[in-house]
């Protein structure tokens, strides 16, 4: 996750902030600022257009605070009001085309064996469980994140990296639930695509640690 | 040659594979796709392959870093924040 602290923290930040902590004033800033400018940079791909919705959204998120009403909830109240910044700046410029992916060509291909049927598949299984991403595969996932059509990516970073539930995802984007569960699930089977065809590639020569 | 993992089971349960693995589905159609687990090694493979797909993306995060916040920004958010306290 993105995260440089959990969504506790943060909602004890929230409530520190509602009671006019100083100190609570400036981790919320840096925290929220990092975290609003690194959604956007994936989502646009420009630093410029990311670090003005980080600014404006945490000038709302100021201006609104009082509306707050419950601090354990406030990454997805963020995550709100960042979305509608971005919209309001995606207005001045031009639209991306509306990219759709079709199921279908996310479908694992097969083919027939001496031993039956064999579906094609990278060798996923030495892939590390945990510990920190090794540099290579961390920029192939960020590329593979950034080719996403956004309809898609803009519901895998709140789902997937900044573990939002889907409901919150939903009422962030203004989607219904269903919306969001297939565009997500679409999403990660694109991902998938792309992190197979990596792993397949004879430089990478499978995944080594 | 390759052609699409075409059987009818599968490609119904394609469809569902996220919801099951984020145990949003419910328990009988839960049921129904460990059944198909039990005798479908294709699937488990896939199954598996999205699973840490998952897994990587939420272990991602950006490695860049917006520019230090200038004074004059600060001090404008700082004001909206008094603000909202009713200072």
């Amino acid at each position: 996750m993105t995260g440089l602290i959990d969504k506790r923290k943060e909602a004890e930040l929230a409530r520190s902030l509602l009671k006019g902590d100083e100190a609570a004033f400036e981790q919320f800033v840096a925290h929220f600022r990092q975290k609003i400018f690194q959604y956007m940079w994936l989502m646009c791909g420009q630093r410029e257009d990311a670090e003005e919705v980080a600014q404006e959204t945490l000038f709302k998120v100021f201006t609104k605070l009082r509306q707050l009403e419950n601090p354990e909830n406030v990454r997805a109240w963020v995550f709100r009001i960042a979305r509608n910044e971005c919209l309001m700046l995606r207005r001045k410029s031009v639209f991306a085309p509306l990219q759709e992916l079709s199921l279908d060509e996310l479908l694992p291909t097969s083919k027939q064996t001496g031993e039956g049927r064999k579906i094609e598949i990278a060798d996923w299984s030495a892939l590390p469980e945990d510990g920190v991403l090794r540099s290579e595969l961390r920029e192939e996932i960020e590329r593979a994140i950034q080719a996403l059509p956004e309809i898609y990516k803009s519901v895998v970073l709140l789902r997937d990296v900044e573990e939002l539930s889907t409901e919150e995802t939903a009422r962030i984007l203004d989607l219904s639930i269903d919306v969001v569960k297939a565009r997500l699930h679409r999403g990660r089977l694109a991902l998938r695509q792309t992190l197979d065809a990596y792993l397949k590639r004879p430089e990478t020569g499978g995944y080594q640690q | 040659m390759s052609e699409q993992h075409e059987s009818a089971d599968c490609q119904e349960l394609f469809a569902l594979l996220s919801e099951y693995l984020d145990l949003e589905l419910p328990e009988e159609a839960c049921a129904k796709m460990q059944a198909h687990f039990a005798n479908c090694p294709p699937c488990v493979q896939f199954v598996e392959s999205l699973r840490k797909t998952i897994q990587l993306v939420g272990r991602y995060h950006p490695g860049v870093v917006p520019q230090p916040l200038k004074d004059q920004s600060k001090e404008r958010l700082r004001q909206a924040w008094e603000r909202a306290q009713g200072f």
